[in-house]
């Protein structure tokens, strides 16, 4: 009896302390979650969701609710997989002033819209490093044009629009002197500037043009949103290390109680940019555009971009101090709420559009920042929303009055109410929030069924692969009072920001294969008879067709080492996705990747003699292992005539 | 000679203006399915054309040898046209002249052309199935690749349903509207 006692006793003890052991985030999950992002194989997804790449400088797509990898789209990163970066027509798309970049830093995303919503056309994306702003187009899921930003470097308050996509922003992280000046470090406050570019975008084309760039004093730009409805004319930028810091600025940037949100009235700018208020200065920038028609993309170097002074510009530009670094600037759907978000700071301060404007007629202002008015911070506030958690990050809104924050401290999403500001709920994350996305989140119109939040750290999530884990993406339902975590997938580079939209906007847009009748690149081959090699000095053109199964010319003869061969390989499929690749022995780049109705050309300068195969890289059918030549490469001044065909066997040659 | 009653004179023109159809809508149909082609590929076959997904059906049976289909390879596409339109104006003759004899010889011109056209469709169908290149890269011992005339037919991966369109079930109707109204003359004129 005793004996039984103890051994009760030890059980009691060991079960009380495993309930006393921390929570972990084994039992976070609760419900049919699985059934709810279970997409049944033939099914579609519901959403499409747009991901940062983060370092990786490419976008890649999920489906919502399931969270599987759709797509990745090549942006401001070469791409070997489908040749982007490295054939002939894509090369032109990596142009900057610095020379081809093959690499970025892609962080934010922003979807096109028509009056404050969605409208499917173009996404746009940001590159920090190497300042630009790229357009995707959304009916073939490719980058269409990029636009470097000139005196700017850390391009991350970018690329937000207006309600209209009438402008796209890039505003500076980095602030750097205008132009190439060299001066000294330490002039920081004399000659170091940020700008707010405004990217206006055609209407119909896409096309994009550096309309104005506002010189701001020198700080960190960090974040921005348009205003919508009542605030339709604004633009609101959140800025940190207004103490003009030039070195160590964890410490020396984060010392000011407040920062600004800086307030653009990008009417009166675009007003004031029309009727001459503005400096043009010259400025070189690379602006790169692919024509669909000549299937190629092409490089303008732009001379001179349009400035405006705020001095010169009364009324265009005011200060909102908020507390303490502030990071994301969000507009609520109604535009009225503008939320910044001070990342170190223990609240988050809710800012009233009306209030904006009543203290700008009765200029309630607590002073000047370099001459622009800073407007008194209880004057432009609607309230602050107490204790929500450690280190506000960004908001987004469901539409029904409600905002979520990502604490990036607390590793948490927080529900809250914009009216009266109360806490409603919040989630943890795993781990280290950054950005939070609900599909329609920053526009009028909010779609409120799912959040997706995007961490930083994955630790524990998966399988371990070694000290690098890949970065992830968690999905909540937010259609009741409590969020609900559903999913986590695993996401390529860092899931910086997000865009959503509803599946049916554009899943009936795309295009299924390019028409081959409209195909005027200047290599194209129409047909196989149309197919032919031709020297020109040392350079020889291989116009090449694909369909299944064969490639024309496969026999070549008559290269030599030191020349320079292009293949432009036309595919002459026209059915959707049937798409072939090329890819030739020791090539020093890739392979291409060529969609039916289009011609790709690579370059391949061969530097030894031999045999080099050729072959299809993408399995496109049954005989795809069938779908290969040879190009015979000959010692330099040997007496090979060029001789090229298919299916026509050239007689043996004796060996000399 | 016995003329027409008031119900013959009103199948001719019923007749002519099914057989009109046939220049506004497809005669037959080819559906065809398979795993990888989840949507179908469908072939229509006008009087006077073959259109659809005839180019990317030629691509797909270039691995089993099968001939591609060019609408210039038909001389069918010149003559069907020509005898329906000659067979119209022979009605509107049937009808001036108005009489049974006529309306019977009309009739069998129309069974003829019918019995003819089907027959030729058939014989191109078995030409296109089994004509095949002997140095085709798929070869399946004893497999012929002949669509079914009419109906449901499986053919390697895909599943082939053949099948009238809009202007194939008109010209059946004509049909069907052409022997009811001779067997309904004839009986008019054997009871008085
Ligand atoms: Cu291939």
């Amino acid at each position: 009896m005793k004996r039984a006692l103890i051994t009760l006793c030890a059980v009691a003890a060991v079960a009380s302390l495993q309930s006393c052991k921390m929570k972990t985030a084994d039992s976070v999950v609760s419900g049919d979650a699985a059934s709810r992002v279970y997409v049944a194989p033939g099914k579609y997804d519901e959403f499409y969701n747009f991901v940062s790449g983060g370092f990786s400088g490419n976008v890649t797509v999920y489906g919502l609710p399931s969270g599987r990898l759709i797509k990745t789209i090549p942006v401001f990163s070469v791409f070997p997989e489908n040749g982007y970066g490295y054939s002939e027509e894509t090369k032109a798309m990596l142009n900057t002033t610095n020379g081809k970049v093959d690499w970025d830093d892609q962080h934010h995303l922003e979807l096109s819209q028509t009056n404050g919503k969605q409208d499917g056309r173009w996404l746009f994306a940001n590159a920090n490093n190497t300042p630009r702003v790229a357009r995707i187009d959304l009916t073939n899921f490719r980058t269409q044009e990029i636009l470097q930003i000139p005196n700017s470097a850390g391009n991350h308050s970018s690329p937000f629009t207006t309600e209209n996509t009438e402008y796209v922003v890039a505003g500076t992280r980095f602030s750097v002197p205008l132009g190439d000046a060299d001066v000294p470090i330490s002039s920081f406050k004399k000659n170091f500037k940020s700008t707010a570019s405004f990217i206006s975008v055609d209407k119909n084309s896409g096309h994009m043009k550096i309309a104005f760039q506002i010189v701001l004093p020198g700080m960190n730009l960090d974040l921005s949103h348009a205003g919508k409805g009542p605030s339709h004319d604004w633009f609101f930028f959140s800025c940190y290390n207004t103490e003009q810091a030039y070195t160590m600025l964890e410490v020396n940037a984060s010392q000011k109680d407040k920062d600004f949100i800086v307030a653009v009235n990008w009417k009166k700018a675009e007003e004031y940019a029309k009727s001459g208020k503005g400096h043009i200065v010259p400025a070189s920038y690379a602006h790169n555009t692919f024509d669909e028609n000549t299937q190629k993309a092409s490089t303008v170097m732009e001379k001179d971009v349009l400035t405006l002074d705020p001095k010169d510009c009364p009324d265009m530009i005011y200060m909102i101090p908020c507390p303490k670094s502030p990071h994301g600037a969000d507009v609520d759907p109604t535009g009225e709420y503008i939320v910044g978000s001070g990342k170190l700071a223990a609240l988050i301060p809710v800012f009233s559009f009306d209030k904006i404007q009543t203290a700008i007629k009765n200029k309630s202002f607590e002073g000047d920042f370099y001459g622009i008015p800073v407007i008194k911070y209880e004057a432009a506030l609607h309230g602050e929303v107490k204790k929500p958690g450690l280190g506000p990050l960004h908001t987004e809104f469901d539409g029904k009055g409600n905002a979520y924050t990502s604490m990036f401290l607390s590793s948490e999403v927080v529900k809250w109410r914009l009216s009266d500001l109360q806490v409603l709920d919040r989630a943890p994350t795993y781990y280290s929030v950054g950005h939070i996305m609900i599909p329609g989140g920053d526009t009028r119109e909010p779609s409120g069924k799912y959040l997706v939040a995007y961490d930083k750290i994955t630790k524990d999530r998966y399988l371990p692969t070694g000290p690098e884990l890949c970065q992830s993406a968690q999905l909540y339902d937010i259609t009741g009072d409590k969020m609900q975590l559903l999913l986590d997938f695993p996401t390529t580079g860092e899931p910086h920001y997000g865009q959503g939209l509803p599946a049916s906007m554009i899943k009936d847009k795309q295009v299924k294969y390019f028409d081959i009748n409209k195909n005027h690149n200047e290599f194209v081959s129409m047909g196989e008879k149309k197919t032919k090699v031709v020297r020109t000095g040392n350079r020889v053109d291989v116009y090449m067709t694909a369909i299944r199964s064969h490639l024309t010319p496969d026999n070549i003869e008559g290269v030599f080492v030191g020349d320079e061969v292009y293949f432009h390989v036309t595919n002459l499929e026209q059915d959707w996705d049937i798409p072939h690749g090329f890819a030739i022995k020791n090539s020093p780049s890739v392979d291409l990747l060529i969609m039916p109705g289009e011609t790709q050309s690579i370059k391949f300068s061969p530097v030894k003699q031999g045999i080099y195969p050729f072959y299809c890289t993408d399995f496109c059918s049954a005989l795809h292992q069938e779908m290969s030549g040879y190009l015979r490469v000959s010692p330099k001044g040997a007496n090979v005539p060029l001789k090229f065909g298919s299916g026509v066997i050239a007689p043996e040659t004796a060996a000399k | 000679m016995k003329k027409l009653t008031k119900s013959g004179k009103i199948s001719i023109i019923a007749v002519i203006v099914l057989l009109v159809s046939l220049w506004l809508f497809p005669m037959w149909q080819i559906d065809l399915r398979a795993p990888q082609y989840p949507g179908g590929l469908s072939m229509k076959i006008w009087i006077n054309d073959v259109k659809g997904d005839v180019d990317i059906i030629n691509g797909l049976n270039h691995y089993i040898g099968m001939s591609t289909i060019h609408k210039r390879d038909f001389p069918e596409f010149v003559f069907l046209p020509t005898t329906l339109l000659i067979f119209m104006m022979l009605g509107m003759v049937v009808l001036f002249l108005n009489k049974k004899v006529g309306y019977y010889l009309w009739a069998g011109a129309f069974t003829f052309i019918a019995i003819f056209s089907f027959y030729d469709f058939y014989k191109w169908e078995y030409n296109y199935g089994h004509n095949l290149d002997p140095a085709a890269p798929i070869k399946v011992p004893g497999m012929s690749y002949q669509p079914p005339l009419f109906g449901y037919k499986k053919l390697l991966n895909f599943e082939v349903l053949s099948q009238p369109d809009i202007a194939g079930w008109c010209y059946i109707c004509a049909g069907v509207i052409l022997v009811a109204a001779t067997i309904y003359e004839w009986k008019k004129s054997v009871t008085p």
